[in-house]
C-alpha cells in the first residue's frame, strides 16, 4: 500500500498533511449544518443529532480526496477509481439517510434501499459501473500528453467527426423527434416529456441568439417568455382571440418588449447588463403578482383555452354543436393522446422554426454582426456598424421567440401563474445555451436533454433533484468550461472545404 | 488645389479634465496623398485619430471631410457615424480584429452597411431575393480583392487570431479598405513589423493611394516608412503642431529635432513620467 | 408631515441598510478582484443565518443562553468561523479551476452553486420556515406622539453599531495589512502581483473568506432582527446586496456601505409611504437608473474606454 501511495513528487507525510486539512474543512462544514437538525416542536425549535452524517461527510471527503491524489499524481487508475467509487457510495448514503432524520420522509431509508428489489440492485450496479468506468478511463497514468496524442485521442476525433458531420447529425436528430411519438404513442409521460424538452429547446435557441450569437449576457429571459404566456392567455380571455391569432401577437409584444427594456440598458458592460436583465425579469415577477386586476396574481390565470387543430377542429371529447371534433374530422376514434401529440408537433415546429431562422440569419449580414459584436464592439463601431441597433435586433428576436414558447407553454398548461417564471427558470435556459457551447444550436439540444429531460426522468428522488441539477451545472462547467459542444463553425468558406478547415483546427 | 483638400482640421483642441491632449491643432490632408502624423510618445496622435473616427467629441474645432458629395462636419457626427455616412474607417494601434471569425468573414462583416441595406432588415435576405443574393456575390468579390491585394488569399479560411502578427496588420487594413472609405486612418501600421514585411507594407499603402485614389492618414513611429511613403508630414509634440511640410523639410526642423532627441539639459521624460516627478512639462 | 413616522422609517431603514451593506461588500471585494459577480454569496448569507440559529439553539441548549453576552458572541464567532470555510471551498471548488478561463463558465458554476447549496441547506434542515424567539427584546422610545411611538430597539442599536465596529475593522485592514495591499494589487494587475511575489491563490481565498465573515454577520442579525429565516433567504437578499454593490460603485467597500444604506432607505420609505408590495421594484428600479446614467456607481471611478 505504501507503494502504492509513494509518487516522485509527493511523500506519504504531505499527503497525510493534505488530507489532514480537508478532514478539518469537511468537519467545520459539516458539524452545524448536518449534524445539528432543527426539528419544529410545538414548543418551539429543537434539536436533533446526526454525528452519523457528519462522520459520512468527513469520510468520503478524505477518500475522495485521496483519490484525487492518486489521480494528480498519476499513480494508479485502478486505486483512484475505486476510491473514488466508494467516496461516491458514501456520498450518495450520507444523503440518502437524510430521509431517516425527518419525520415528514416517513419511510426509513438508508444504504439499504438498494438492494431491496432486483431493479434497484441493478440501478445501483449500474451507477457504481458508470462513476467507476468515468473515473478510470478519465485518468492517465502518463504524466506528459504531446500534442499528437491529444489529436489522436478519442474526444478529439469525436470532435472531428461531429464537425464535419453536423448536418448528417442535425437531419437525424430531427428525423427522430419527428417520429418520437409513432415511438411512444401511447405513453402519455414520455410525450409530456419530450413536449417539456422542446419548450426548453426552443428556449435555448431563442437565448441562443442574445447570448450565444451577439455575447449578451441576458439573465432575465423568462420575462419575455412570461410576456408571452401572459399575453396569450389574456388575450384568448378578454377578446376570445385564438390561439392561431395569439400566437404572432405574443411574439411581437416580446419583441417590443425586448426593445423597450434593451434600448437604455444595451450599452452597458457585460456583468452590468447581466445584473439589469435580472432586475427586469425581477420586476415582471412582481407586477404579475400584484397587478392583481389584470393577472390575477399569485393565484394566476387558469382555464386557459386550449389551441384548435388549425382552427378546423377542436380535441375535446363532446365538441359544441357546429363545431367539428378532431376525431370526427380524421374519421378515427377519439383518444386524450390526439391533443397532447398534436401540441408535441407544435412545438417541434416551432422549435424548428426558430433554428431555421437563426442558422439563416447567422449567414446573413446581421447575423454577422452579431458575432463581430461579441468579439470587438469597438472594431465594429469603427467599421459603421451601429451597435445599439445591432444588439438590439438580437435582442427583439430572441424575446420574440421567447414570446412565442411562452404563447405554446400557456396553451399546454392552461394555467400559468408567476411561479412558473422564477430566475431559475432564467438560470436553467442560460445554462442550457451556456452548457451546449455557445453558438452550438445542437449543443443546445444535448443541454436541454441533459439538464430537463433527465432530471424530470428521476422524478422520485423528488427533493434531491435540484440539488443534483446545482452540482451537474458547476461539474460540467469544470469539465468542460466552453460548453459540451463549443466549435464555431464559419459562416462562409472560400477555398477550403469544411472538412479541411475543422481538421486545421484540430491538429 | 483646393479641390483637392481632403481633410480639414482646424483649431481642433481636446481636453481631458484639466489635461490639454490637443491644443489648437489645425492641418490639412490631400486626396491622392499619404500624410503623416508623427511626434514623440503621449504627443496626442492617436487623440487626433479619435476624435477623427468619433471615438472622441472634439471639446473644440472643426473637423471637414470633403467627401465626393459635398463636405461633411466630422464632429458633429457620432461613432459608428463617422464610418458609416461619412466614409472614414481606421485601424487600431493593438490590432482589433474579430478574432474568432475567418479572415473572409472579417472583410464581409466591414461591408455590413451595404448588405443590410441590400437584405432589407433581413427579410429580403432570409428568403435569399435576388436582390441579396447580388448584393452578396459582389461583397465577396470585393473581398477577394482585398485579400489579393493583401497577400491572404490562401489564408482567407483561417481565423483571423491564428495569422501571423504582419499579416493580422494587413488583415486589419484590408477590412478598413472594404469600408470603401475615401480617408483611410493608419494608427502605426508597421509597430511590430520585421523590415521585410515593413517593406511590403510601403508598397501597400503606396498602391491604395495611387489605385484607389483616396487620402491616407498615418500615424507612425517608424521613420523609414515614414520618410520614403508619406507626402506630407505633420509633427506633434504635447498636442501641438511644431512642424508641418514635405518629409525632407520636416527632417531637417530644429523644433523637431529638438523633440525628438531633446536639449542638452532636457532628459526626455515622457509626460507621465514628468507629471509623476511633479515637473511641469511645458516648464521644460 | 408625520416627523414621528418619518424618524422610524428612517431607524428601520438604516437597520435594513446595514445589513445589506455587510452582504454588499462581499460582492464588491471579489468583484473588485477577480470581477466576477458571485451568484452564491446571498446562500453564504444564508449560510451564515442558519449557522447562528443553530449556534443559539446549542446555547439553548446547554443552558447558556441566558447569559447574553457570551451567547452573542458566540453566535457571531461560530457563524463567521463556518461560514468562512464555506466562503473558501465554494471558491477552491467552483471558481477556481475556472480562474482565466471563459467568463461566462464561472458565472454559470457560481449559479449552479447557489441552486446547490439552497438545496443542500432545505434538505439538510427542511424547508419549513425556522422561527425563533425573540431573544433580544426592548428599546428605547425616543419620541412620544399621539398616534405613534418611536421606538428604536436594542437589536437595532446592535446591528448598527456591529455594523460600524465591522466597517471600521475591515476598511484599517484593507488600507493598512500586507494583505490589503496584496489584494489591492490583485485587483490591479494579477498577472504582475503574482511576479512580485504575491500569492494571489490565497489573496484570492482570503477575500471570499472576508466576505463570507462579513455576510455571516448580516445573517446573523437577520436570525436576531426578524426571527425567521428560510433556505430561501438568500437568493432576494443577494440580489438587492448586488444592486447595492453596484450603486455604490464596484470595488469600493464604502460604496458598497452606502449603496446599502440607500437601498434600505429606499426599501423602508417605499413601503412605509408607498406600497409595500413593489418595494422590489423600487430596488431595481434604482439599479436600472444607475446604471444607465452612472454605471461606475456613486462613489467609483468611471472607466475611460481605451482604443
Amino acid at each position: 500500500m505504501s507503494s502504492l501511495l509513494t509518487s516522485a513528487r509527493v511523500t506519504p507525510a504531505e499527503i497525510a498533511k493534505e488530507l489532514a486539512f480537508f478532514a478539518v474543512i469537511a468537519f467545520m462544514m459539516s458539524i452545524m449544518i448536518l449534524g445539528v437538525e432543527t426539528v419544529d416542536r410545538p414548543t418551539g425549535l429543537e434539536l436533533a443529532l446526526r454525528w452519523d452524517l457528519v462522520i459520512l461527510a468527513i469520510a468520503s471527503t478524505l477518500v475522495g480526496r485521496l483519490g484525487l491524489i492518486v489521480r494528480r499524481e498519476h499513480m494508479s487508475r485502478l486505486l483512484q477509481a475505486v476510491l473514488i467509487v466508494v467516496s461516491a457510495v458514501m456520498v450518495f448514503e450520507m444523503f440518502v439517510r437524510f430521509r431517516d432524520m425527518d419525520d415528514r420522509w416517513a419511510a426509513p431509508v438508508t444504504f439499504d434501499m438498494a438492494f431491496q428489489s432486483v431493479t434497484s440492485v441493478i440501478v445501483f450496479v449500474a451507477m457504481i459501473a458508470v462513476v467507476f468506468a468515468i473515473a478510470y478511463f478519465s485518468a492517465s497514468t502518463k504524466r506528459v500528453v504531446t500534442e499528437e496524442e491529444k489529436a489522436q485521442s478519442i474526444s478529439s476525433r469525436l470532435q472531428v467527426a461531429y464537425r464535419t458531420n453536423t448536418k448528417k447529425i442535425g437531419f437525424v436528430g430531427i428525423l427522430f423527434f419527428f417520429i418520437f411519438p409513432l415511438l411512444f404513442g401511447e405513453n402519455r409521460s414520455a410525450i409530456d416529456l419530450a413536449t417539456l424538452v422542446m419548450i426548453y429547446i426552443m428556449l435555448g435557441w431563442g437565448l441562443n441568439i442574445v447570448v450565444g450569437l451577439a455575447g449578451l449576457l441576458d439573465l432575465g429571459y423568462v420575462a419575455f417568455y412570461a410576456v408571452g404566456a401572459y399575453s396569450y392567455a389574456l388575450l384568448s380571455q378578454h377578446f376570445g382571440l385564438s390561439f392561431w391569432l395569439c400566437l404572432p401577437m405574443a411574439g411581437i409584444f416580446s419583441a417590443s418588449f425586448g426593445i423597450i427594456l434593451g434600448f437604455p440598458v444595451l450599452r452597458l458592460r457585460g456583468d452590468y447588463l447581466a445584473i439589469v436583465t435580472l432586475g427586469f425579469g425581477e420586476i415582471i415577477r412582481v407586477v404579475l403578482i400584484n397587478w392583481y386586476n389584470l393577472t390575477g396574481g399569485p393565484d394566476g390565470i387558469a382555464s386557459i383555452e386550449r389551441p384548435s387543430f388549425f382552427g378546423l377542429a377542436e380535441f375535446s371529447r363532446r365538441v359544441p354543436e357546429g363545431v367539428t371534433s378532431f376525431s370526427d374530422l380524421f374519421g378515427i376514434d377519439y383518444s386524450s393522446m390526439h391533443r397532447l401529440i398534436f401540441l408535441y408537433y407544435l412545438i417541434l415546429i416551432l422549435a424548428l422554426v426558430t433554428n431555421f431562422v437563426t442558422m439563416r440569419l447567422r449567414k446573413l449580414p446581421i447575423g454577422r454582426a452579431w458575432e463581430a459584436l461579441r468579439e470587438d464592439e469597438i472594431a465594429c463601431r469603427s467599421l459603421g456598424i451601429n451597435p445599439t441597433n445591432t444588439k438590439l435586433s438580437a435582442f427583439a428576436i430572441g424575446a420574440m421567440f421567447g414570446g412565442f414558447a411562452g404563447a405554446f407553454f400557456a396553451t399546454r398548461q392552461g394555467f400559468i401563474s408567476p411561479e412558473s417564471f422564477t430566475f431559475l427558470e432564467s438560470a436553467v435556459i442560460l445554462a442550457i445555451v451556456v452548457m451546449g457551447g455557445m453558438g452550438s444550436q445542437i449543443g443546445v439540444v444535448l443541454a436541454a436533454i441533459v439538464m430537463i429531460g433527465f432530471p424530470e426522468m428521476f422524478r422520485e428522488l423528488a427533493e434531491y433533484r435540484m440539488l443534483i441539477f446545482g452540482a451537474g451545472m458547476v461539474a460540467i462547467m469544470l469539465w468542460r468550461p466552453r460548453g459540451l459542444l463549443s466549435f464555431r463553425d464559419p459562416t462562409i468558406l472560400l477555398n477550403m472545404s469544411k472538412k479541411e478547415k475543422v481538421a486545421g483546427e484540430n491538429s | 488645389m483646393t479641390d483637392n483638400k481632403l481633410l480639414e482640421v482646424e483649431h481642433l483642441t481636446m481636453r481631458f479634465g484639466g489635461l490639454v491632449a490637443i491644443d489648437n491643432l489645425s492641418f490639412t490632408a490631400n486626396k491622392r496623398e499619404i500624410t503623416a502624423i508623427i511626434g514623440p510618445n503621449g504627443a496626442g496622435k492617436t487623440t487626433v485619430f479619435n476624435c477623427l473616427t468619433g471615438f472622441y467629441v472634439p471639446t473644440e474645432g472643426r473637423l471637414t471631410l470633403h467627401a465626393k458629395d459635398g463636405p461633411r462636419l466630422l464632429e458633429r457626427a457620432e461613432g459608428f457615424r463617422i464610418s458609416r455616412n461619412n466614409g472614414v474607417a481606421r485601424t487600431f494601434q493593438n490590432i482589433r480584429l474579430f478574432t474568432g471569425m475567418t479572415v473572409l468573414e472579417n472583410l464581409i462583416v466591414a461591408q455590413h452597411n451595404r448588405l443590410m441595406d441590400a437584405s432589407l432588415f433581413s427579410l429580403a435576405g432570409l428568403f435569399n431575393l435576388k436582390r441579396y443574393a447580388s448584393a452578396e456575390k459582389e461583397a465577396l468579390e470585393r473581398a477577394k480583392f482585398w485579400l489579393n491585394k493583401t497577400g491572404l488569399y490562401e489564408f482567407a479560411d483561417w481565423n483571423a487570431g491564428n495569422l501571423p502578427y504582419g499579416n493580422q496588420r494587413r488583415l486589419e487594413i484590408a477590412r478598413a479598405m472594404c469600408v470603401e472609405p475615401s480617408l483611410l486612418c493608419l494608427d502605426e501600421p508597421a509597430a511590430g513589423l520585421n523590415p521585410r514585411e515593413s517593406a511590403e507594407l510601403n508598397l501597400l499603402l503606396q498602391s491604395i493611394r495611387d489605385e484607389q485614389g483616396i487620402g491616407l492618414l498615418l500615424i507612425e513611429h517608424d521613420m523609414s516608412v515614414v520618410m520614403q511613403i508619406s507626402d506630407h508630414v505633420i509633427v506633434l509634440d504635447y498636442g501641438k503642431k511644431i512642424a508641418d511640410g514635405n518629409p525632407d523639410a520636416v527632417k531637417n526642423d530644429p523644433a523637431v529635432i529638438r523633440a525628438y532627441l531633446g536639449e542638452e539639459e532636457d532628459d526626455e521624460l515622457p509626460p507621465e513620467v514628468a507629471s509623476d516627478l511633479h515637473l511641469d512639462p511645458k516648464a521644460q | 408631515m408625520d416627523w414621528a413616522y418619518f424618524l422610524q422609517q428612517l431607524i428601520n431603514g438604516l437597520t435594513l441598510g446595514a445589513i445589506y451593506g455587510l452582504i454588499a461588500i462581499g460582492y464588491t471585494m471579489v468583484y473588485g478582484i477577480i470581477g466576477m459577480i458571485n451568484f452564491a454569496h446571498g446562500e453564504i448569507y444564508m449560510l451564515g443565518a442558519f449557522h447562528s440559529l443553530i449556534t443559539f439553539l446549542i446555547c439553548q441548549a446547554a443552558g447558556i443562553s441566558g447569559i447574553l453576552p457570551l451567547t452573542l458572541l458566540l453566535m457571531l464567532v461560530v457563524s463567521m468561523v463556518m461560514t468562512s470555510v464555506y466562503g473558501w471551498g465554494v471558491e477552491r471548488i467552483a471558481y477556481r479551476p475556472l480562474r482565466g478561463s471563459f467568463r461566462l463558465a464561472a458565472l454559470i458554476s457560481a449559479i449552479g452553486m447557489s441552486i446547490f447549496l439552497q438545496n443542500f441547506v432545505q434538505i439538510a434542515q427542511g424547508a419549513r420556515v425556522k422561527a425563533m424567539q425573540p431573544f433580544i427584546k426592548g428599546g428605547i422610545t425616543l419620541m412620544e406622539s399621539p398616534n405613534f411611538n418611536v421606538q428604536l430597539s436594542y437589536m437595532q442599536i446592535i446591528i448598527i453599531v456591529l455594523t460600524f465596529v465591522l466597517m471600521v475593522v475591515f476598511s484599517t485592514l484593507i488600507a493598512k495589512t500586507s494583505l490589503g495591499r496584496a489584494q489591492r494589487a490583485c485587483e490591479q494587475d494579477r498577472t504582475m502581483a503574482g511576479l512580485l511575489g504575491i500569492n494571489v491563490d490565497r489573496t484570492i481565498s482570503t477575500t471570499f473568506v472576508m466576505g463570507a465573515a462579513l455576510a455571516s454577520v448580516a445573517g446573523m442579525m437577520v436570525t436576531l432582527y426578524y426571527g425567521v429565516i428560510d433556505f430561501y433567504i438568500g437568493f432576494l437578499a443577494g440580489v438587492k446586496a448586488f444592486t447595492a454593490a453596484v450603486l455604490g460603485g464596484i470595488g469600493s467597500l464604502p460604496g458598497a456601505m452606502l449603496g446599502g444604506l440607500l437601498i434600505g432607505l429606499i426599501e423602508s420609505f417605499w413601503s412605509g409611504y408607498l406600497t409595500i408590495e413593489y418595494k422590489d421594484v423600487a430596488t431595481f428600479g434604482i439599479l436600472v437608473l444607475v446604471l444607465i446614467f452612472r454605471p461606475w456607481g456613486l462613489l467609483g471611478k468611471p472607466e475611460v474606454e481605451k482604443v
